[in-house]
């Protein structure tokens, strides 16, 4: 864990690190990941990653549309919105 | 410099709108038309808190399309986040899949100038469409009434080797898309989208060049044209003496060419991983069996079959099995009448040309295929003159009624009585007496004009046949 | 009537029975809310119009039927600000939701509505439930009502300050690798993390969606099993909820633990890594529990040396994904420009982030989002998702030996405020007994059994099989009825 690899995940989670939250957080990040480490002992061969850890019978949703929310709630948090649309720096 | 020495390697993923009523994970609308953000929920714009239901139509309607192009269905699949910031995704990641697809390893056969023509399908995933944004002088704005509409990426092979061949791909795949009824293959709302890997080599070469992406091509024509561009581009640039170099690019329909979008680095690292929110997708084996049940014959087989079984040309064929709806209309007309060459030719002449004048699509059309069918039967029974039927057809897409009714009503049987055909011979050649002597002083070219005169006195009922045969004999008596 | 001493089921009783009003005992909170919180900080918003609604109610007390749908009439209740609450704001505890008003209610706290609760207020916690000590809130940190001068533990510290103070009946937490067990034990409450699919997270704002379930905090066992019954069972709104059916916990409950095989977690019976005040408490408790006549059956699941390890890793990479919504654009802080023009996307995300998201938040995006990127993948959040399959599996196999395990909930009670927030790997290590629970799915009791030599609270797990809460309630009832703790609620609570 380095410098350089922290302002690029930085970057990649659009983060604006000023220099001393970069080097409190290379520092953080290095100590934590010195200690998870330990866990590449663990034998794992051919063992399938658990994402949801209960055994949970599938379900769907049946294709019926439904409202929840209406157009003026959906905007009314808006920082900046033009009519019912949102407004941001210009994409292109 | 010669194209000729080089070829083109394209691959094609194709996103699919599936036609689903409500969206992917959500139950608010798909509908095309809509105020903006009027098609939104809790779960589409992205709140803190909101979760994903998967609708159960749009997996049904992903796995018919993969049994229809032949793929392997997994039947344990997963939804993976694909991570990455963009104003119209509204949770900062996507909601696809990555390394555990629900349909794999399939192929798409169809024509290319007659020969037969093979894809190879490396995969078709489900996935969620993100919002649109519209650009209006310092900001953008942001529509999120797309957002979570159910796709279906179809990643083919890099197998095409011409932008005809990869048009022609693109179409063969919206066809069978359209027949097995999982999507509208409606270009223009967006229903279908293209993205488009090509690469060059020379010829001979069998190592891949640097590839390049088009995106988001909304039209077929225009993948042709892109394509045709850049294999241009790319060829000039080989040719001096310049590097490929590994992008994405966009396709200006205003001025005819691609051009690089600016890409970052970083692009790439969409960071999957299984979304937690939705447990993986686990359908058995009967299921799919099941909806294998369900698909209609494909519209190859159907071009083939009708060959085979209705003896048409190939021509006839490949139109009428174009479309599901126009080649069932076509096997129901001739369920009726069983002359299937005659109902081919009533379709691609006069019902198709009046369909186009009005815009109609098949299933709007004013003449059923029992109408259709009976009209033809009609003819073949010499109940009508071919030439009757002519007049019949406009006036049965007019008022939509039968064609029997039409002819009773109106007294169009045809008259093939040989007495009464004599009688109004007579009269004729006795008004025409001056054509009737010409005839018989060889000028032959009289005869056609008899006739005509003939029919114009029958009102055009009376058997043509056998007006000529009568006709023939007065004459040379 | 109504005192420090009061729990939730008293004050069912005392309604229903018509010995209060509703409208008194929203009073009775209200004031206790607002003359507490300048020195404890438990809530971040009040509901203004709480009073009203409580008092709408005092003329139509429901009949029997009614009672029977509506179990919790009248009750106001906390609700840690993590969960969505129509036209009330909900923040997270972050300046990144410092404003947001959700337009719709949470799940959980529809039922809870629905089963006649009113909302008194949203509670302080750790920014995005990121944190052991409620030091990271935007809103400024939260105390221990038993010591100003300690931490209520977290990140559910608001709902567990508030319960122990009386400023509420009872508070809904949420627990993602202990934030309402480990507060619980601070506090000197009852805290339950349901099994994994127990409860809707629809509305929740999501931390680690593997992870998160709500869950109750109260002053008892019985007043826990009475809110977890309403806000428990599938919801269609959310797919990873199961179709278990719920039983009538508090009907239920059962302190007679003759036969039962209690398992000790050998791992973290290590005395010499407890405290000794905390490894008293669990001796105490093991003592009682064989004397009441079940059987105390050691149980040894090495893997758990690597709980927090894995915790970390998942939690934080899901964590960075869930907050990736979070920029600016919908709702939620967006920094000041003057215009757009020159202003990048880049720039536009950075900024509303940097400035929307606190340190620790950060960090754990960082964490998270290094351990899914390319070529990490593999090393640590695969893994790590791995090694949770087979710990999972190994508590599995020792539910096969014994029906609840017994364990610390922290290895100390109550730390001080700032103590630890310098020192992280203390902090994330704090979480040791409680996040195997989680990665397991499996459901975990904190229940309060004694004071330490400060006075400060001591609680005990216990950690259950999935979906037999059951148990877990009738153990901590147990207890509850042998130490009394929260008897001193009344008796050495009152002063504050």
């Amino acid at each position: 864990m380095d410098r350089e690899i922290v302002k690029k995940v930085a970057h990649l989670a659009r983060l604006e690190l000023s220099e001393s939250e970069l080097n409190a957080i290379t520092n953080k990040l290095t100590l934590v990941l010195q200690h998870f480490e330990a866990i590449s002992q663990v034998n794992t061969e051919g063992v399938i990653p658990l994402v949801t850890p209960v055994d949970i019978e599938y379900r769907f949703r049946e294709d019926v549309v439904e409202g929840d929310i209406s157009v003026d709630e959906v905007m009314q948090n808006a920082p900046s919105r033009q009519g019912n649309l949102f407004k941001v720096p210009p994409v292109i | 410099m010669s194209y000729q020495d080089y070829e083109c390697v394209i691959g094609l993923e194709i996103h699919a709108q599936l036609k689903t009523q409500s969206k992917m994970f959500s139950a608010d609308s798909t509908q095309f038309e809509a105020a903006d953000n009027a098609h939104t929920s809790i779960v589409s714009v992205g709140m803190p808190g909101a979760l994903p239901t998967p609708n159960r139509l749009g997996v049904e309607l992903a796995i018919k399309t993969g049994l229809a192009l032949g793929c392997t269905i997994r039947e344990r699949s997963v939804f993976a986040r694909k991570n990455y910031f963009y104003p119209d995704l509204p949770k900062g990641y996507q909601i696809s899949q990555y390394d555990e697809p629900l349909c794999e390893n399939g192929r798409v056969i169809y024509l290319l100038d007659g020969a037969k023509k093979e894809v190879r399908i490396v995969r078709a995933h489900l996935e969620e469409d993100a919002g649109k944004s519209v650009h209006i002088g310092d900001a953008s704005l942001i529509n999120f009434n797309r957002s979570g509409i159910p796709l279906l990426e179809v990643v083919s092979a890099p197998d095409m080797r011409s932008p005809r061949e990869a048009a022609q791909y693109a179409k063969s795949l919206r066809q069978i898309l359209r027949y097995i009824g999982v999507c509208d293959g409606n270009l223009e709302e967006g229903s279908m989208r293209c993205d488009c890997n090509i690469s060059v080599r020379k010829k001979g070469e069998t190592r891949l060049g640097t590839k390049v992406e088009i995106k988001n091509i909304n039209s077929f024509r225009f993948v042709e044209k892109a394509l045709e561009y850049e294999f241009e581009r790319q060829v000039t640039l080989l040719h001096s003496g310049q590097a490929i170099v590994q992008e994405t690019r966009l396709w200006d329909p205003d001025k005819n060419r691609t051009f690089s979008m600016r890409i970052k680095e970083d692009a790439d690292d969409y960071r999957y991983f299984p979304d937690p929110d939705l447990l993986p997708l686990v359908v058995s084996s009967s299921y799919i069996e099941g909806l294998k049940k369900q698909l209609p014959e494909l519209p190859l087989e159907r071009f083939e079959r009708f060959q085979k079984q209705y003896g048409l040309p190939s021509y006839d064929a490949e139109i009428l099995t174009e479309e599901k709806e126009i080649a069932d209309y076509f096997e129901r007309a001739v369920v009726v009448c069983g002359n299937p060459k005659a109902v081919s030719n009533w379709m691609m002449t006069d019902l198709m040309r009046l369909l186009n004048d009005q815009k109609l699509d098949i299933n709007q059309c004013p003449i059923s295929s029992e109408s259709l069918g009976e009209l033809v039967q009609l003819i073949d029974s010499g109940t009508i003159s071919g030439k009757i039927g002519k007049t019949l057809i406009n006036e049965m897409w007019d008022t939509g009624r039968r064609p029997k009714q039409i002819v009773e009503e109106k007294g169009l049987v045809q008259i093939s009585d040989e007495k009464v055909i004599e009688g109004i011979i007579d009269a004729v050649l006795k008004d025409h007496s001056h054509a009737v002597a010409e005839y018989r002083s060889g000028k032959t070219k009289s005869f056609g004009f008899l006739v005509g005169q003939i029919m114009k006195a029958c009102k055009g009922q009376a058997n043509p046949q056998k007006v000529n045969e009568l006709l023939k004999k007065k004459l040379e008596s | 009537m109504l005192d420090t001493g009061t729990t939730l089921s008293d004050v069912i009783r005392l309604i229903k029975e018509r010995v209060v009003k509703v409208s008194e005992v929203t009073q009775f909170y209200l004031e206790r809310a607002t003359r507490l919180n300048p020195s404890i900080n438990a809530f971040i918003t009040v509901n203004d119009a709480v009073l009203d609604q409580a008092q709408k109610m005092d003329d139509q007390l429901p009949n029997q039927e009614q009672w029977e749908k509506q179990p919790l009439w009248g009750v106001p209740l906390g609700i840690k600000d993590m969960f969505c609450t129509k036209g009330l704001r909900t923040t997270a505890a972050s300046r990144m939701l410092a404003q947001f008003v959700p337009p719709y209610d949470a799940t959980v706290v529809s039922r809870l509505k629905q089963a006649g609760a009113l909302i008194l207020g949203k509670l302080n916690q750790d920014e995005f439930a990121m944190g052991s000590s409620t030091e990271t809130s935007y809103f400024g940190q939260c105390r221990n009502p038993w010591h100003l001068e300690y931490v209520p533990g977290g990140s559910s510290g608001g709902s567990a300050a508030a319960v122990a103070a009386s400023m509420c009946p009872a508070a809904l937490g949420t627990d993602t690798g202990g934030s309402i067990r480990q507060p619980a034990h601070f506090c000197g409450i009852v805290g339950i993390k349901p099994t994994y699919g127990r409860v809707s997270r629809f509305g929740i704002v999501a931390f680690a969606s593997s992870l998160d379930q709500a869950g109750p905090m109260t002053k008892t066992v019985e007043d826990a099993a009475r809110i977890l019954e309403v806000i428990s069972g599938l919801d269609i709104k959310d797919q990873t909820t199961s179709s278990e059916k719920v039983p009538s916990w508090s009907n239920n409950l059962n302190p007679n633990v003759r036969g039962l095989r209690v398992g000790v977690l050998q791992e973290f019976m290590d005395k010499s890594s407890l405290n000794i005040d905390v490894a008293r408490a669990l001796e105490e408790v093991e003592a009682f529990l064989r004397k009441e006549g079940a059987s105390l059956v050691p149980i040894s699941l090495p893997l758990v040396k690597h709980g927090v390890s894995v915790y970390y890793l998942i939690a934080s990479s899901e964590a960075s994904s869930n907050l990736a919504r979070y920029d600016g654009v919908r709702y939620g802080h967006r920094a000041q420009f003057d215009h757009f023009s020159g202003v990048t996307l880049e720039r536009f995300y950075s900024r509303n982030r940097s400035e929307g998201f606190g340190a620790e938040v950060k960090s754990r995006i960082m964490l998270g989002t290094y351990c899914l990127s390319a070529g990490y993948y593999d090393a640590y959040y695969k893994k790590a998702s791995q090694v949770r399959r087979l710990l999972r599996d190994d508590f599995l196999k020792a539910f096969q030996q014994c029906d609840v395990i017994l364990s610390p909930v922290s290895t100390t009670p109550a730390f001080r405020l700032g103590e630890r927030l310098h020192d992280p790997l203390q902090m994330y290590l704090n979480d040791i007994c409680t996040v195997s629970v989680n990665l397991a799915g499996l459901c975990g009791i904190s229940v309060p059994v004694t004071l330490s030599s400060q006075g400060l609270p001591i609680g005990v797990q216990f950690i259950g099989k999935p979906f037999d809460e059951q148990s877990l309630f009738n153990c901590g009832f147990a207890l509850e009825k042998a130490f009394a703790f929260y008897r001193r609620f009344k008796n050495e609570l009152p002063r504050l």
